[in-house]
């Protein structure tokens, strides 16, 4: 029997959006339903079912929900798929909902490399056994500054390290996304140095919070332009380090290459953690920005200082941005 | 009312017809729940780039009247200059509001701190006057300053093109086709203002 253990990531709380006695109703509902059905499974068309919000279809596999108080804030399933930025596909956000359609993400091949004692080639269902995924909700910020609430589906990244088994010389992981100039209009021009590359620090990579992401909204399967068939999640990070559409996972032992970083080294570091208090070149980080309309202040480490702040201790974080 | 001027009073209505376009569809897309996810920036776009669009328009009256000679151009220039700062009074307002809430010291950050928004800032005041001193009146009474202080649209351009470069993230394509065209309109104006000096001094010569 599963238990709705209290996750670290649901301490974060916006009622913001929704109003003030919609989230203390469910505040209420939630303990009723907690009393009576303790234990039971959280499952996205069950427990919680009063705050579904349409497009959310019975997941096929018994996945357990975490990310509860998030729920009544999540952003709608076509605002989530139509407006994200994915290059490859073309640089205005609505290109990637528009142009990805010729992508196939099936059958899909990751190959890992590097400081691993099980290096090779792994299929998704490998990394990702569908008996395996869960559901989390996160909070995605952009550099942009705007943000959205996003039901997750998929594995900690940390279930895959352990797997592949990295050796002690592995200090960086990092990541490749496709480049298929047939199926991936965008990579025709050279706006960034293909392929997109992104990488992490080990224990970066290895906290809890990371996840490897191969559906959404209590779907099995990524839309393309949201990553398929699997995307990385680093809910504390600016949204260009979720890197999608992974070919390539490397254990290094030297920081690696990544795209944003080397495209423009001022504007975008390599640790990238939200941080409200160190702006961009050419907008405040201090506050973010709803849709469609609405405001809120930007939490440090876009509210998960709890489960990553002690990898950042001892550093100055407006040096390493 | 005689067939030219009957001509003009179509033409002139066809191009405000054509300016309101932008703003028209904007309102269509967004009343019938076909806007953006993101309306705010839909509109800061739509505007900015409406202002810029119609701004490089209004700079191309002069060399079109110079290559083509047809002087009727003359006729929209201030109808185009004054829709180009319609759309930029516009895009300040949507900036306003929708993007700082109207929250001051945000903004004043932006507006002293973020060249991207500094460029802007400063491309908008140096429309201001030229918008101001388009009435008949002033016209009239600035007399030739009126000409030369016009000179300050270059000015209001350079920082526009600035401005819209700054905002890009990395495909800078759009902002490089309009510097393109500007440098374009500039050169067959100093083409012809070298012929101008040029028949000058063979005049004062002979």
């Amino acid at each position: 029997m599963h238990f709705h253990k209290k996750k670290p990531w649901d301490f974060i709380r916006s009622s913001e959006i929704t109003s003030e006695t919609h989230y203390l109703n469910r505040r209420e509902f939630m303990g009723a339903s907690m009393a009576f059905a303790a234990g039971a499974v959280m499952r996205p068309d069950s427990a919680a079912g009063a705050s579904l919000r349409p497009g959310v279809q019975d997941p096929e596999v018994g996945a357990v929900t975490y990310g509860e108080s998030l729920r009544g804030d999540m952003n709608s399933y076509e605002q989530v798929t139509t407006y994200n930025n994915f290059y490859e596909f073309g640089t205005r956000k609505e290109d990637p909902a528009a142009f990805s359609g010729d992508f196939q993400p099936e059958p899909w091949t990751v190959e890992v490399t590097g400081e691993v004692h099980k290096p090779g080639t792994y299929s998704v269902e490998d990394l990702a056994p569908p008996a395996e995924v869960e559901d989390r909700i996160y909070r995605l910020r952009c550099v942009e500054a705007w943000s959205m609430v996003i039901p997750w589906r998929g594995i900690g990244l940390r279930e895959i390290i352990s797997k592949v088994e990295p050796t002690a010389n592995a200090k960086y992981v990092a990541f490749e996304t496709a480049v298929r100039p047939d199926e991936m209009p965008g990579v025709s021009r050279p706006v960034l140095d293909w392929p997109y590359r992104e990488g992490l620090r080990i224990d970066e990579a290895a906290n809890e919070l990371t996840f490897m992401a191969t559906g959404l909204y209590g779907r099995d399967h990524l839309p393309n332009q949201n990553g398929a068939p699997l995307r990385l999640i680093v809910p504390w990070k600016y949204g260009f380090k979720s890197i999608k559409s992974i070919v390539r996972i490397s254990f290094v032992e030297e920081q690696p290459y990544t795209t944003w970083k080397a495209s423009a080294p001022n504007e975008y570091g390599f640790f990238a953690n939200v941080n409200p208090n160190v702006d961009h070149p050419r907008w405040s980080q201090a506050r973010e920005r709803l849709f469609p309309f609405g405001r809120r202040d930007t939490d440090m480490f876009n509210g998960y200082t709890e489960m990553v702040a002690h990898m950042y201790r001892g550093m100055d974080l407006s040096r390493w941005y | 009312m005689n067939a030219a001027r009957a001509r003009l009073v179509a033409l002139k209505t066809g191009v405000w017809l054509a300016c309101l376009v932008p703003l028209g569809w904007s309102i269509w897309r967004f009343a019938r729940g076909e806007a953006s996810v993101d309306p705010v920036e839909e509109w800061l776009h739509r505007s900015g780039k409406t202002a810029v669009i119609i701004l490089v328009i209004s700079l191309a009256v002069t060399p079109v009247r110079r290559l083509t000679g047809w002087n009727g151009a003359q006729k929209f220039r201030r109808l185009l200059g004054l829709f180009a700062f319609f759309y930029a009074v516009l895009h300040v307002a949507v900036y306003l509001y929708f993007e700082q809430g109207l929250a001051w010291s945000f903004i004043l950050e932006d507006v002293t701190e973020r060249p991207f928004i500094v460029s802007g800032t400063v491309a908008f005041l140096l429309l201001v006057p030229l918008a101001l001193s388009s009435t008949r009146g002033s016209i009239r009474r600035l007399g030739r300053s009126w000409a030369r202080l016009h000179k300050l649209v270059y000015l209001a351009m350079a920082a526009v093109l600035l401005h819209y470069v700054w905002g890009q993230k990395a495909d800078i394509r759009d902002p490089l086709i309009v510097a393109g065209i500007v440098v374009l309109l500039l050169g067959v104006r100093l083409y012809y203002w070298g012929r101008k000096r040029a028949a000058r001094a063979a005049a004062a010569e002979g």
